[in-house]
């Protein structure tokens, strides 16, 4: 028997305002409020850094600021220079150095997490991987200090206290696990057919690893490389207590040097006065450091858009 | 007389072949034999280890964790499973075209050269000529010869495999299996490949996965009919399909299960 709705003639459907509703309407003002959060943040940060750079350039010219060869901030004001090649060239060697360490290493992991490793390894390994990534850089930087400086001066005695070389093995420790983690979630979105399509020409594994899923991940594995050296250009801590802090023009990863980074945290710690020309400068040097880590982070996003595979 | 002889002796030989799948028994006792120069289909409904039985013969099962595997198959007499096998150069002589394309995200040059490349071949020259003649093979020349530095991603469904079969035969197998090659295509690449099938025949032996029962019947000279995990009914493909032997058979051909 079919049923009929009798019309009455009161529509069935007219909006009603119940609690329901009213949530559906308050709901996106409030996630969008969330949201906001963060972007005026990122706007704040950006302004500040902005509008006291310029101020430290009425201060100091900016051919000055960016093709002076010695930085000496926090001398005497007299002998005050603020060239800031020295302190990218200590940021440079710096993440060179960790990237030296941490590309070949981080790669050959997510290929074994990915290729090599079976099921309930990788299941173990990856969250512990993933915990590493989670330890506080200050405890890197002692690690560094009070382990790997020693060490590398018994292979190496000429070499300081505070030098650039044992700064960088550790900061390319502590990038290791981004790379890994990054590269091994692209190599394992590579879909399983592609690799029986090589195993079953009679590829080896390592083939099949090296030719096939390597490449087909390649936009991945690329953009994990340039994050993982974005985050090394901004790792702050470890330089700090094991780089030395010594404005050096120099590409002797034996030697004491002082980065961008580390050169904000002394500045700010220091004795300076407020709205002083030193003070203007950790801003400058803060903008400096921004431009270089959004460049990075641009050029992994133009990566992984421009050369993504479609399987 | 003599040469009748050396045609009809079987590339293939299976034992009492046992599959598990960790404790799951897949495999029961399955023995044939498959014949040079001959397309063998195996039909059966979803399920019944007709897709595992064809992973066997070149050892793909070796991939999957916990598959242990009972009795023989010998290739032309080799036992494939002996400890001292080569796996990769066992694979290279028995090749595998899957169920959806799986062209490699490089160019259709670099697609078809991999295998060759693989195998030692670094002459320019020699790889052209290989991947025009794997082309030809596969009749997808005349539509890609100019286009070979594209990327293989690009193109059709019916392409892409006929690109994957080109790329299965460059490393010049003596053994094709197909597991369901035709199954992601629309009816006109399909008939395509199934003509394909049979000019590949005289050069090559092929074990084809099909649940197409109307497929098996027009390209096989020889079906194998597979039920949980049993070889039911093994014999040339017009007898099976017309004069079955065995009810289990009849009953899945005229479609009264599967």
């Amino acid at each position: 028997m079919l049923k009929t709705v009798e019309s009455t003639g009161v529509s069935r459907f007219k909006k009603k305002r119940t609690w329901r509703t009213s949530w559906e309407g308050i709901i996106p003002k409030l996630l969008l409020l969330c949201a906001l959060v963060s972007i005026l943040t990122t706007v704040g940060i950006v302004l500040t850094l902005v509008i006291e750079t310029a101020s430290f350039f009425q201060d100091v010219p900016f051919i000055e600021f960016i093709t002076g060869t010695d930085w000496t901030a926090l001398f005497s004001e007299s002998q005050q220079e603020f060239g800031i090649l020295p302190l990218i060239s200590g940021t440079l060697l710096v993440t060179m150095g960790a990237a030296v360490v941490a590309i070949p290493l981080g790669l050959f992991s997510a290929i074994y997490l990915s290729e090599y490793a079976p099921d309930r390894l990788r299941r173990t390994l990856k969250p512990i991987l993933e915990i590493l990534a989670g330890i506080p850089t200050v405890v890197y930087g002692f690690f560094a200090f009070t382990f790997v400086t020693p060490v590398l001066r018994t292979f190496i005695p000429e070499m300081g206290v505070f030098n650039a070389l044992s700064a960088s093995v550790v900061v390319g420790i502590m990038i290791i696990p981004m790379i890994a983690s990054l590269s091994e979630d692209a190599m394992s979105s590579v879909p399983r057919g592609i690799r029986e399509a090589a195993y079953a020409m009679g590829s080896t594994r390592l083939e099949v690893s090296l030719k096939v899923v390597v490449p087909a991940a390649l936009s991945g594995i690329i953009a994990s490389f340039v994050l993982g050296i974005s985050r090394a250009i901004g790792e702050t801590m470890i330089v700090t207590i094991a780089a030395g802090a010594t404005p050096k023009l120099t590409l002797d990863p034996t030697e004491s040097i002082q980065t961008m980074t580390a050169y904000m945290v002394q500045a700010a710690m220091g004795d300076i006065s407020y709205g002083g020309t030193v003070y203007k400068s950790i801003y400058a040097v803060g903008m400096t450091l921004f431009v270089f880590t959004l460049i990075m982070n641009l050029l992994a996003q133009y990566i992984s858009r421009r050369f993504k595979e479609e399987y | 007389m003599a040469e009748q002889t050396v045609l009809t002796k079987p590339a293939i030989q299976v034992e009492n072949l046992d599959l598990y799948y960790g404790q799951k028994q897949a495999l029961y006792d399955v023995s044939m034999d498959v014949e040079v120069n001959t397309v063998t289909a195996l039909i059966g409904p979803s399920g019944c280890g007709k897709s595992t039985f064809l992973r066997t013969l070149n050892r793909m099962n070796d991939l999957i964790p916990g598959v242990q595997i009972k009795g023989t198959i010998r290739l032309h007499g080799e036992s494939i499973y002996d400890r001292n096998i080569d796996v990769e150069m066992l694979r290279k002589q028995v090749g595998m075209v899957f169920q959806a394309p799986n062209p490699f995200p490089k160019s259709i040059y670099d697609n078809i050269a991999y295998g060759p490349r693989i195998h030692g071949i670094r002459n320019k020259k020699t790889l052209d000529e290989i991947v025009e003649k794997s082309l030809r093979q596969a009749a997808l020349w005349d539509e890609v010869k100019d286009r070979l530095r594209d990327r293989a991603t690009g193109l059709s469904g019916g392409q892409q495999q006929r690109l994957c079969i080109a790329r299965a035969l460059a490393v010049e197998p003596e053994i094709v299996l197909m597991d369901e090659p035709t199954s992601a295509l629309d009816p006109i690449s399909t008939s395509k490949i199934e003509e394909l099938l049979q000019e590949l025949k005289n050069k090559y032996t092929i074990v084809i996965v099909t649940h197409n029962m109307q497929q098996a019947a027009r390209v096989s000279d020889k079906t194998a009919f597979f039920l949980n995990g049993e070889l039911i009914e093994y014999n040339d493909t017009a007898t099976l399909f017309s004069n079955p032997a065995n009810k289990k058979t009849e009953d899945y051909i005229t479609g009264r299960f599967g």
